[in-house]
């Protein structure tokens, strides 16, 4: 469809896009060309360098996983109710959307720390965040959060609650009705505020250093991982900066996928 | 792509870290030669920020004509800003290993020459909790110690120590800055860190310095230079004798630097 519309749009619109996709792009061929390819595959296959990839991995798909399990209640709260402040709750828990990632660190610290309003509760049940994997995943949780939380609430809007009204007028409850209605038809959605929120943990670097520190294998991941090889090895930063890179775009290419299989649902459904 | 926007963000700083007081000109200028004029760009390790800043200040006032533009930053970040074309015309390094590369990709005008020392120094949380007396202590079980990671400057002067002194740590984290160190062990989260003698002073009460005869395995040496691309090299040279000289020596002192 989109040939039917491009000849609706302005010259001097095609050339701004164009520029824009340009000076997106440009930085990042930039950087490949940096690339010291005869040695990329050890570089990038170092102990540290490995480690980083594979905790990083981790981390961030746990981080998906609490994304999913807070971040649909709360979608469903935010689309699917009413109550008195609604709109202040939404902007605040989406707060971590727009704030510098390292005073996310920073109130986090003053809640889970050892010395947070929390940390005494935590070291009660024997139970030490800091410095710990649980830290990078807390940290990430709470920057991939919004992500999730706005892409499925959208999605919810744009559904609407026809098939609900009539499934719990046949009898359904609840439960039934989030199960077998509401849950389907926002699966694409859900996906890609999955995939979304992924790529934000994969990349979250401020709160993580901030909050969790940086240790191999337990803490440093590729993010993190790739600022300190920067310090003395370059080349392995620029390697694995790369290596980001493409898990970026595979993620992207994965929500374009999803999200173009969500509009067919959608149009499907209308 | 967080590590592209913090550098954008660190040249942002640059940018605006103009030190633009042009100055209240009472400056008794002793009759000395040609008077100095333009600007010039510094490039400091971020260790030195305190000082430099209160040194680029005295020397605007002493010589009201030139303005000094401070840039801060890890001193390996400015020497690849530096090879990259970075306009600077001092750069006043934290180690003589990141000078010694821009001496050999031939940007130093002239030999750098050593203008300060640092020693690392044990920082707890003002209260202790740990009970730290001494470099073994950190060491025992369950102390939670945090150190640079050995790639940066403080994290190879630890591993120093640790060399001479046969005590083994084992870091709960490696940070990439002194800063990162130090804010773990403010904010509670480590019981002990291994910072600058003058990064403890910096920090004023927020933690509290133990020193440690073994910190003497590691002395760091601060070399400065003016660099050959300066395009104002009368007023580089001028800052550069401005910081080895009396002035500049007895800043450094006050914060804590030892002498070259």
């Amino acid at each position: 469809m989109a040939p039917r519309w491009s000849s609706a749009i302005p010259g001097w619109v095609i050339a701004a896009a164009v520029v824009g996709a340009v000076f997106v792009l440009f930085p990042l061929a930039a950087m490949a060309t940096r690339v010291d390819w005869p040695n990329f595959l050890s570089l990038v296959t170092s102990p540290s360098s490995v480690a980083a990839l594979l905790l990083s991995l981790r981390t961030s798909l746990a981080a998906t996983a609490a994304c999913i399990v807070l971040g649909v209640p709360m979608a469903l709260m935010l689309a699917r109710t009413a109550f008195r402040g609604q709109r202040l709750v939404r902007a605040l828990v989406l707060l971590p959307l727009v704030l510098p990632p390292v005073i996310g660190g920073i109130a986090l610290l003053a809640a889970f720390g050892r010395r947070g309003l929390l940390g005494q509760t935590f070291d009660v049940l024997g139970v030490s965040i800091a410095f710990s994997t649980a830290a990078v995943v807390i940290a990430q949780t709470f920057v991939a959060l919004p992500f999730l939380v706005l892409s499925l609430e959208s999605s919810l809007r744009l559904t609407g609650t026809r098939y609900e009204a009539v499934a719990s007028t046949l009898g359904a409850t609840p439960t039934t009705v989030l199960r077998r209605i509401t849950l389907p038809l926002i699966f694409p959605a859900l996906l890609s505020g999955a995939v979304l929120s992924f790529a934000r943990a994969l990349g979250e670097f401020g709160a993580t250093l901030t909050f969790a520190g940086s240790l191999q294998g337990v803490t440093r991941t590729l993010p993190l991982e790739i600022y300190l090889q920067r310090e003395t090895d370059p080349d392995a930063a620029v390697a694995l900066s790369l290596v980001l890179v493409l898990v970026a775009v595979l993620v992207v290419g994965l929500t374009l996928r999803t999200s173009a299989a969500s509009s067919l649902v959608r149009r499907g459904t209308s | 792509m967080n590590v592209r926007l913090r550098s954008l963000s660190a040249a942002a700083v640059a940018i605006a870290v103009v030190a633009g007081a042009s100055a209240c000109s009472s400056a008794t200028s002793s009759a000395t030669p040609p008077a100095l004029s333009g600007s010039i760009t510094v490039f400091a390790a971020a260790s030195l920020t305190t000082t430099f800043r209160s040194l680029a200040a005295t020397f605007q006032r002493k010589n009201p004509d030139v303005t000094v533009q401070l840039s801060f930053a890890g001193s390996a970040d400015l020497v690849t800003q530096i090879t990259n074309g970075a306009p600077a015309d001092v750069f006043a390094s934290a180690d003589t290993k990141n000078m010694t590369k821009l001496v050999d990709a031939k940007l130093v005008d002239g030999q750098p020459v050593n203008f300060a020392t640092n020693v690392l120094e044990i920082a707890v949380p003002p209260d202790n909790p740990a009970s730290i007396r001494s470099f073994a202590d950190l060491a025992k079980p369950g102390v939670k110690t945090v150190v640079c990671a050995p790639q940066v400057p403080c994290g190879s002067a630890t591993v120093a120590v640790e060399r001479v002194s046969g005590v083994i740590l084992t870091p709960v984290s490696e940070e990439s800055a002194v800063t990162d160190v130090l804010g773990k062990v403010s904010s509670g989260e480590a019981d002990a860190g291994l910072v600058y003698v003058t990064d403890v002073k910096a920090a004023g009460s927020t933690v509290k310095g133990i020193e440690f005869a073994e910190s003497r395995a590691a002395v760091n040496t601060y070399p400065i230079a003016a660099l050959r691309g300066s395009t104002n090299a009368a007023v580089a040279t001028a800052f550069v004798d401005y910081v080895i000289g009396i002035v500049g020596q007895k800043t450094l002192a006050a914060a804590g630097f030892g002498k070259p």
